[in-house]
């Protein structure tokens, strides 16, 4: 009854706030877009046959001198920007929805142990988790990302990129759910409940993630909705500053490091346009998460 | 006071030894050093031979500890890279990239700490809700996108500042500073924007919270009802208690600062350490990393310690604690 109320209450917070409404729109069509792909857009980005030089450079289609085949414009290769775009939001979601996915298992199941164990396991936890958060996440990915360089030896690290960037984005966003799996779970090792199961004699895991888990998933839900918008910017600017990456398999990052050669040039749409396509998504994302986080925190409402 | 004082200094100390073996095992594990070190025509004997002589096969404690004296006598090796020296290399890039962070943090103090107390104490107001709307755009754009949008407006379009380079720089007893010049400071303006407008807007919403709880304090409530001047009230009393959490984040942020000063000295092509350390990271120059990494774990521990010491300067109550 509780959970239905509550269901029913977020559900009528969110027909009430615009930004809300506009923020899932824009995050759904974007993600809809990215996940058929392949049978939307008009040219294959990875398929040289598929476009051509002398499409090259257009205009988007208002404006003078454009093909109206292609909306938003092409690039230099002659690729329409509205694939290009779809193909690289729909990596940059792939390795950012993985990316949490790894840190949300390795966090949550590290934050959960950590608090049901407590003593000295959870003081090894905290103070790993206390390190990493003094260093920031982009010099953590960027140092993960160097050393998978010296490590892995030259002929398979191209077909890696796409992995160890993931990993090093997991490994830079994973002490956010520790913290706040373990700071719950303190909080519920004292409920009565959480006491009569341990005093059944059910194993540990069990505890841990039939009778805890259920009842921490709020606060981890919007720590998921932050981390995922702080996930797509981090791949973004890693592919960016041409760390992440290469140029042949281009991720909404690379197309702006590609675009900022046309800076100075005429053809505007390039960089812009990409560009806009990351901001609406991360600014979309980080709106549904402060809603999430007032949904699930009434007190700051 | 002096066992307060004694106790962080030994705690640094203790993170500084963290950081070292880090950079250490970087050096030590990631990659060969002697594969680095020398071509494909040298024979396997005299790689051996330049292993025993450099003490690569010395017990690790040992290794570990000839690493830690030498970098104390500021002896930091040298990069696999260019082959000059790793110290020389990143002196060099001191001065841009710390000039860069303390002018974006004071550009984000000085906007962001009137901002804080505006919206705080006017949280209806049109314009606090129009900081407040702008605030939430700024934190999901990108630090990079700032950057391009910056050079765009001001570079290319209107063409008033340079978008690249540090400027004229003049040298001051081997610090070469570009805030002696103008061209310097044209130069300047663009990257301390972007990199400071990330910090401000956190300097401001911390600011914000802070003020408006103390507002909220049985302290403010009886002075206003004694009748303090508001002025007086909002400045003196209310301020001068949210001054702690400011000065605890200038510490926290500068770790903030330097990290996305490598993304800022890219986009704007500054000579600065986080552009050393990007080059670094793609010629797999590990020597040049781990320094990079000590490097900046000593500024961090510095300023931290610093600001250690502003508290019981600032916060009476610290040192009553003490002498009890």
């Amino acid at each position: 009854m509780i959970d239905f109320v509550k269901k029913y209450e977020g559900l009528w917070l969110f027909v009430h706030s615009p930004a809300a409404i506009v923020a899932a729109i824009v995050a759904a069509v974007i993600l809809l877009g990215a996940v058929f792909a392949p049978w939307i857009a008009l040219v294959n980005p990875y398929d040289l046959a598929s476009f051509s030089l002398f499409d090259g450079l257009l205009p988007p289609a208002w404006l003078d001198g454009a093909n109206p085949k292609y909306l938003l414009g092409t690039d230099d290769q002659g690729r329409d920007m509205i694939s290009s775009i779809l193909y690289g939001a729909r990596l940059s979601l792939v390795i950012g929805l993985s990316a949490l996915t790894i840190a949300a298992v390795l966090g949550v199941g590290l934050g959960l142990a950590a608090g049901y164990y407590g003593g000295r396991f959870d003081a090894v936890v905290m103070r790993i988790a206390d390190v990493q958060l003094a260093l920031p996440a982009i010099l953590t990915a960027l140092l993960i990302d160097g050393i998978a360089r010296g490590i892995l030896p030259a002929a398979i690290q191209q077909d890696l990129r796409v992995a160890v960037l993931t990993l090093a984005i997991a490994l830079s966003l994973w002490v956010n759910f520790a913290r706040t799996a373990r700071a719950s779970t303190f909080v519920q090792m004292n409920k009565e409940y959480v006491q009569a199961a341990i005093m059944m004699g059910q194993h540990p895991l069990r505890v841990m993630f039939v009778h805890i888990l259920p009842n921490i998933l709020g606060p981890l839900l919007v720590i998921m909705t932050v981390d995922l918008a702080s996930a797509i910017l981090l791949e973004a600017t890693l592919s960016f500053l041409g760390i992440g990456l290469p140029a042949d398999s281009p991720s909404l990052g690379t197309l702006i490091r590609i675009g900022m050669q046309f800076l100075l040039s005429g053809e505007w749409w390039i960089l812009w346009i990409p560009t806009l396509f990351l901001v609406m998504l991360v600014v979309s994302i980080n709106i549904l998460g402060d809603f999430l986080r007032d949904v699930f925190n009434p007190r700051l409402r | 006071m002096v066992y307060f004082i004694l106790k962080r200094m030994v705690q640094s100390v203790f993170v500084m030894l963290a950081v070292a073996f880090l950079a250490f095992s970087l050096f030590r594990f990631v990659g060969d050093p002697i594969t680095q070190m020398t071509g494909v025509e040298t024979s396997v004997e005299d790689q051996e031979r330049l292993r025993e002589e450099l003490g690569l096969n010395d017990p690790f404690v040992y290794q570990f500890a000839r690493f830690t004296g030498d970098m104390l006598k500021g002896d930091f090796g040298f990069s696999y890279r260019t082959r000059q020296p790793v110290a020389d290399m990143i002196a060099d890039r001191i001065p841009a990239t710390l000039e860069l962070g303390v002018v974006a943090l004071i550009i984000s103090l000085l906007v962001g700490v009137p901002a804080g107390v505006y919206t705080a104490l006017k949280p209806r107001g049109v314009l606090t809700q129009t900081i407040l709307m702008t605030t939430l755009v700024g934190v999901s754009i990108p630090t990079f996108v700032i950057g391009i949008m910056l050079i765009f407006i001001f570079g290319v379009q209107l063409g008033w500042l340079p978008t690249f380079g540090r400027g004229g720089t003049v040298q001051i007893g081997g610090w070469e500073s570009s805030l002696f010049t103008i061209d310097g400071w044209r130069a300047l303006l663009l990257p301390a924007i972007t990199l400071g407008v990330y910090q401000l807007t956190l300097t401001m919403r911390l600011v914000r919270a802070e003020m408006m709880e103390v507002m909220r304090s049985d302290y403010i409530r009886f002075a206003m009802a004694r009748g303090v001047p508001m002025g007086r009230l909002h400045y003196k009393h209310a301020l001068a208690n949210t001054l702690v959490p400011v000065i605890t984040i200038i510490g926290l942020q500068f770790g903030g600062v330097i990290a996305f000063s490598i993304v800022t000295e890219s986009v704007f092509q500054w000579p600065g350490m986080g552009l050393l350390f990007l080059e670094s990271i793609r010629f797999v120059d590990i020597p040049v990393m781990g320094v990079y990494l000590v490097v900046i774990a000593f500024f961090f521990v510095l300023v931290n310690l610093v600001v250690d010491l502003l508290y019981v300067a600032i916060d009476p109550r610290l040192r009553i604690r003490d002498v009890q």
